[in-house]
């Protein structure tokens, strides 16, 4: 086992995961993220906690963490090269492990233009893949990056993220191969809503026979409004949603849109359980923990196995 | 070459107001060449302030001098040079910060008799090219460590937004950057180029931890050529 977490169990065992995302409060309202993973639990198999999601400043990914493992959740640390040079990923893991955290997701992160604080100088000390291995050799050598040894035990299932609708599309199965190549054990992909280019994109993995060497879990976010929908085609860099998805969502009518929203999502779901290589899903319902139970629930998805 | 921008006029005659002599020192380089800091910009400076200090009806004497680079001692050595330099209150440098720095210290080095002060009147922005009429775009950071001959004569760390080595990121798209679109993304056009030139297998390795040291991260940076020294 790489760190024993209920993620890599399930996945060993071959279960179909559920993997959900908690953003952390912009403040120390501890409250509100015990009230987040209260509807989560038992719905999903580990949570995603956000590191400075979109580079607005909350709660750390660490902290966050913490509170979700003294809740009885499993938490996915994620963490971003944005904020941090290689000196504090590396502390801040070591005090993820003794903390118990047993999962976490490698990412660059967004640019910190998006976020509330512009002026910041950024860090990108090291890439995202670049802190896959650098975990990786944690685990598995022993060893911080210089060659040191570390001191006591150090285990972690190490994901990161694909986002198959980014461009240029053809090299994206290539990009993921290098995360492959760096050590990661499962991959989480960006919200699918242009099902035809992701099966394009599976083809090309499976080909290459990256399902094998790690686990691909399909991102999917219910869409909540026909506005919402609009602006994270607009708005939200390597998504893309169809105009028949949007169409769909205004043909539901008043009052009606956020029930065909879960609808199209759990048709989603049926649809991406059907494609080869295909591990689980991670279900990011964006504010919107309260309806975890009922879209789990509706696409056939609980009871949750045990590990 | 280095690129600059002139600051805003009214800072520009803040930071001058309150002296009774001052020279705007053009620097006939990198700043000239892209239109910031050269002979022209001091003489049109030089009259705006005049302008603008006239207006108020202050009395006020703005003249404007220019060197060939103020990088380098040997260019601001001439002793007829330094008279005016050393007659003025201030000296209002639009050479790059290079330039100020060094001509403030050559002066204060070179002139015993007084303190010389020396400020900036332009904003230093890049390393960069020109790339089109009245355009400029960055192209270097001078990280110390070249790997242009990896990424097809594109530098990731200069044109990607996060610096990436393995990229590209997420939020490509179009070919463009995620953090504006006006902004080409490089891991796009690396991968272009170098699929044009079929080496697109040298990108496929995982590119490893860069050593910034030979970067601005190890410290203020000395180039020393034993070769050369007195």
């Amino acid at each position: 086992m790489k760190s024993g977490s209920n993620l890599e169990k399930l996945l060993e065992k071959g279960e179909f995961v559920v993997t959900g995302e908690l953003g952390p409060p912009k403040g120390t309202d501890v409250e509100a993220v015990k009230q987040k993973a209260g509807m989560l639990k038992g719905n999903v198999d580990a949570v995603n906690i956000t590191d400075n999601q979109t580079a607005i400043v909350r709660m750390s990914s660490i902290a966050t963490s913490k509170i979700l493992v003294d809740e009885g959740l499993e938490p996915t640390m994620q963490m971003v090269a944005r904020d941090r040079n290689r000196l504090a990923m590396m502390s801040d893991l070591f005090g993820a492990v003794a903390l118990g955290i047993k999962n976490m997701l490698c990412l660059s992160g967004d640019h910190q233009t998006f976020g509330n604080h512009p002026e910041a100088k950024n860090v990108f000390d090291i890439d995202s893949i670049q802190m896959i291995r650098m975990v990786k050799d944690m685990r598995d050598e022993h060893k911080v990056i210089c060659g040191d040894e570390i001191e006591g035990e150090f285990k972690m299932f190490i994901g990161a993220a694909s986002n198959p609708f980014a461009d240029p599309f053809q090299y994206r199965v290539h990009r993921l191969a290098k995360k492959v190549e760096a050590g990661v054990d499962f991959i989480q992909t960006q919200c699918i809503y242009d099902m035809k280019r992701f099966k394009e994109f599976m083809k090309q993995v499976v080909d290459m026979g990256l399902h094998e060497k790690c686990k691909i879990l399909a991102g999917v976010t219910p869409l909540k409004s026909v506005g919402m929908a609009r602006y994270m085609a607009a708005n939200v860099s390597g998504i893309i949603i169809p105009e028949e998805i949007i169409e769909r969502l205004k043909g539901a009518g008043k009052g009606n849109v956020a029930a065909e929203g879960i609808k199209i999502l759990c048709e989603q779901i049926q649809e991406v359980r059907e494609i080869e290589g295909i591990a689980g899903i991670h279900l990011m319902a964006i504010e919107w923990e309260h309806r975890v139970h009922e879209i789990v629930e509706m696409a056939g998805l609980l009871p949750r196995p045990k590990p | 070459m280095i690129t600059a921008d002139r600051k805003p006029f009214e800072e520009i005659k803040a930071s001058v107001t309150g002296y009774d002599k001052i020279i705007v020192l053009g620097c006939e380089t990198c700043v000239a060449i892209c239109q910031a800091g050269g002979e022209k910009e001091a003489e049109i400076l030089a009259s705006e302030l005049r302008l603008a200090f006239g207006n108020e009806g202050k009395k006020v004497e703005v003249n404007d001098l220019h060197v060939i680079r103020q990088c380098d001692d040997e260019f601001m050595a001439d002793p007829a040079f330094l008279e005016k330099v050393k007659a003025a209150d201030v000296i209002l440098s639009i050479a790059c910060g290079v330039g100020v720095q060094h001509a403030c210290n050559f002066f204060n080095r070179t002139i015993t008799e007084k303190p010389t002060r020396v400020i900036p009147g332009l904003n230093t922005t890049f390393m960069g090219a020109n790339i089109d009429v009245g355009l400029w775009e960055e192209r270097c950071l001078g990280c110390g460590d070249c790997v242009l001959e990896r990424t097809g004569g594109i530098c990731p760390i200069t044109r990607c937004a996060k610096s990436l080595l393995n990229g590209p990121c997420g939020g490509s798209s179009g070919g463009k950057c995620e953090i504006n679109p006006d902004t080409d993304c490089a891991w796009h056009l690396i991968i272009e180029r170098l699929e044009v030139m079929g080496e697109l297998d040298r990108i496929k390795p995982v590119e490893m931890y860069k050593d910034w040291r030979p970067s601005h991260s190890g410290g203020p940076r000395k180039r020393v050529r034993e070769d050369l020294r007195l």
